[in-house]
């Protein structure tokens, strides 16, 4: 169900993933390729404002496209490619944050906000047939009211 | 001279705004003179602001450098356009800006609002004066867009050439109309919560305002990132960068209060969240201000920002937002709920449809500002870039596209879904039909880019599916069926483009991401290449070309569609002198609502360039919808039923004043 999320939520939000790769870079395996760029697409560029590799031609985001190219011609399974950038440039270098309990936070805040929002739609809706019907629409004063500014 | 009238007048207009405030939030009660004082106070400040506001850019055309902040920003040899608009390319001049917009809010307010309530017409100007009190004092105090240089320069810096565009001249104005319009909302809020009165007719009064300034907002955002999109040169249009957040956020809230003050309006009901929603929205325009003002972001579009001024700005924001949700916490149960429905109603779309737009905004806000917590809390630095925003917004959105159809279709009070899903079947039939013979002719590559299509269809024919059902189209005769079209009310159709431009946006956003072609070479002199069916020749290639400001490499291309025709196209690679600083300029053509984006790149060795060649079908309906849905925010400005205070024509013989509204 989380892939299939994960999926359904890149799919919609997915912005296209250009370049500042050289072509001088680029493997002649078109498979690896597709996961070299799969990779640096969720690495950021450290030294950019907010950039991932693919996208920046800083040369620290050239280094670590070509580093990525290299672990993966090396045989690095893609989370082993992953680990290697982290383990030499810290978290930071990650687009999308591992979840753990630093990043606790940051994960459920959106999944707990919509169960508390339904549980308050639900409560409010049942709380509200429960109480004495309410007259329907505008009291006969802010109708009024209204008439009257309308009229003028 | 005109400098120094300058700063004064909005020296002054900083005292009439602490003036007014003080007066209206003391006598808003009595009816009286005090009150007429604050409404010309409204006027007056606007007056003053735009004075103040004229000198600078009379000194900016003029290239007058002994002025600190053209000597920063502009250049004597630029075009007359950008010397205009780099006034409001940096921090001083664009806080200027934001006040003038306010003050133009608050001046609108006065003038057409004469028809409003005493009470409230002077609890709103109030606290307008209030905002404009702050922000003056900010710029005053902080940001002083003033100050003299002696002895003065002979030229300036140069604006930075990302901003040398036609871009800067209508993006920062549109965004501010969009943020700032907000700010009318938050003062109709806080006089409600002070008054104690809130009913109906309130929720008239705000909605123009919310259309207005969402509407603008909706502009701002698509300009900016069109904009992004062919100056920055890798032909991204989106990147959940914190400052394109912070002016999604005011614009996810803003959708929210669209719709439930529609709520409040018809059915009396949703009184709390709506002027909750009020304040949020104003104080998500406050808190965008602050993120792009204070430096605390590091962005691809932050240009212009200064750590030292944060705190200010964080002290505004917090008395600002703390006071308002203060007054809420005191005031908001008094608030007398109305209008009973049942789970299953327009009224119940329209609650679902705030509850993922607020969490949606609650999911952009956490990735927003939690990097930024945590690193100040315990120094632990993490990055939230797309990847995180794409799974958990985007999933958000996928159960908010399904309902979109179903709300305008549902009737008020209590609604019979199975008779509206039968009204609906056509679009959903023909959604799915478009779907799958776009997954056939796409080679039927098993992907979700097809069911990303079938949403986007299914929010475009649901919404022209409503136009069609309300005029009765094929069950009664088509003159009779057309008289019904031509009569129906302008909000079904704002409602029917709101929602149209919506799926064209989310159409072109899959197909744009799902069938893009990218091709990364080299090319000489006379060479061609050839992508998704079009060739790409560079006829001619010029090194160190001298422009007005800065030297280009020059590459000529001509491009040939897959159908013959030929195109000429330019693409650049320039340096600007005064800053050294590069800037690629994009060769875009676009061919039905396709686009080939050419970027020329690095030389290399050999007299070559590298160069970077996209095909991106079908990218200009992510701006194009964003257009209709703006559109459909002025078809609804235009009905006369929003305009208060208008006399109906049927009921009066008298001509009709424009201005009213």
């Amino acid at each position: 169900m989380k892939r299939l999320l994960a999926a359904l939520g890149l799919m919609l939000a997915l912005m296209t993933t250009a370049q500042a790769l050289n072509p001088n870079e680029i493997l002649s395996d078109p498979v690896l390729e597709a996961r070299a760029r799969e990779i640096s697409s969720g690495l950021r560029c450290l030294v950019c404002q907010n950039q991932s590799i693919e996208d920046s031609d800083a040369d620290l985001a050239r280094d670590l496209r070509i580093i990525v190219r290299e672990r993966l011609v090396a045989g690095d399974t893609d989370d082993q490619v992953r680990d290697y950038l982290v383990a030499r440039y810290g978290e930071f270098v990650l687009l999308q944050p591992v979840f753990a309990l630093h990043t606790l936070l940051l994960w459920i805040t959106a999944p707990v906000l919509l169960i508390a929002g339904l549980v308050a739609v639900i409560i409010g809706v049942r709380r509200k047939r429960r109480a004495p019907p309410l007259p329907a629409g505008l009291t006969a004063e802010e109708q009024a009211a209204l008439d009257q500014l309308e009229e003028r | 001279m005109s400098i120094e009238l300058g700063h004064f007048a909005l020296i002054l207009a900083f005292a009439i705004s602490c003036v007014a405030t003080v007066l209206g939030y003391a006598s808003w009660r009595t009816d009286g003179r005090l009150a007429l004082f604050v409404r010309q106070a409204a006027v007056l400040q606007f007056l003053l602001v735009a004075a103040s506001f004229a000198a600078l850019i009379q000194a900016f055309v003029i290239s007058d450098f002994s002025l600190l902040l053209a000597y920063n920003n502009s250049h004597s040899l630029m075009p007359l356009l950008y010397k205009v608009t780099s006034v409001w390319g940096n921090h001083e001049g664009s806080v200027l800006l934001w006040i003038l917009i306010l003050v133009a809010m608050g001046a609108a307010v006065a003038v057409f609002g004469r028809k409003l309530p005493k009470e409230l017409l002077t609890l709103v100007l109030a606290t307008q004066s209030l905002l404009v009190a702050a922000f003056t004092g900010f710029a005053l105090f902080t940001s002083n867009a003033f100050a003299r240089l002696d002895p003065a320069p002979f030229e300036g810096r140069d604006l930075n050439p990302i901003l040398q565009d036609f871009g800067l001249a209508v993006h920062p104005p549109m965004l501010y109309i969009g943020y700032v319009g907000f700010s009318v909302c938050f003062s109709f809020a806080i006089a409600a919560l002070i008054s104690g009165r809130i009913d109906a007719a309130w929720a008239r009064w705000v909605r123009p305002w919310t259309m207005l300034a969402w509407t603008f907002l909706t502009l701002g955002i698509a300009l900016g990132s069109y904009w992004a999109y062919y100056e920055l040169g890798w032909g991204g249009w989106w990147f959940w960068d914190p400052v394109e957040n912070a002016s999604f956020m005011p614009w996810l809230a803003g959708t929210a209060l669209l719709h439930s003050a529609i709520v409040m309006e018809k059915r009396n009901a949703l009184k709390v969240w709506t002027i909750f929603l009020s304040i949020i929205t104003f104080s998500l325009s406050l808190l965008g201000t602050f993120l792009v003002r204070s430096g605390v972001l590091t962005s691809v579009h932050s240009f212009a920002s200064d750590p030292t001024r944060g705190l200010v700005i964080l002290s505004i924001l917090a008395v600002l937002i703390g006071g308002a949700f203060f007054l809420f916490a005191m005031r908001a149960s008094a608030l007398r709920q109305g209008g009973l429905f049942a789970p299953i109603s327009k009224e119940g779309a329209l609650v679902l449809n705030n509850l993922f737009l607020a969490t949606g905004l609650g999911a952009v806000l956490v990735g927003t500002l939690y990097p930024l917590l945590l690193d100040a809390l315990t120094g632990h630095t993490i990055s939230v870039g797309e990847p995180f925003f794409n799974l958990t917004f985007g999933s958000l959105m996928v159960p908010l596209l399904i309902l979109v159809p179903f709300g305008p279709f549902l009737a008020w009070k209590r609604g019979d879904l199975v008779a509206v899903t039968q009204r609906l079947a056509g679009a959903a039939g023909l959604a799915l039909l478009a779907a799958i013979v776009i997954f056939f002719l796409s080679g039927m590559h098993v992907s979700l880019a097809p069911l990303g299509l079938l949403l986007g269809f299914w929010v475009a024919f649901g919404a022209i599916a409503e136009l069609i059902d309300r005029s009765k189209l094929g069950r009664i005769p088509l003159g009779e069926s057309w008289r019904r079209f031509k009569g129906l009310p302008r909000t079904a159709f704002s409602t029917a483009l709101g929602h149209f431009g919506l799926g064209i946006t989310v159409i072109g956003i899959v197909v744009t991401s799902a069938w893009q072609n990218e091709l990364i070479t080299t090319i000489g002199k006379g060479e061609t290449v050839s992508l998704a069916g079009y060739q790409v020749r560079l006829d001619q290639l010029d090194e160190d070309v001298p422009g007005p400001n800065y030297t280009a490499d020059h590459g000529e291309f001509t491009i040939i569609a897959p159908g013959g025709g030929e195109r000429q196209a330019i693409a650049e690679r320039r340096i600007y002198t005064a800053s050294g600083q590069p800037t690629t300029e994009a060769a875009i053509q676009t061919y039905g609502f396709s686009q080939v984006y050419i970027q020329l790149g690095e030389d290399e060795a050999d007299g070559r360039h590298v160069l970077r060649l996209w095909f991106k079908p079908y990218i200009t309906f992510v701006w194009l919808g964003a257009l209709i849905m703006a559109l459909g925010g002025f078809v609804s400005l235009s009905d006369r039923r929003l305009r208060v205070g208008a006399p109906k024509p049927r009921r009066s013989a008298t001509p009709v004043p424009e201005a009213a509204q």
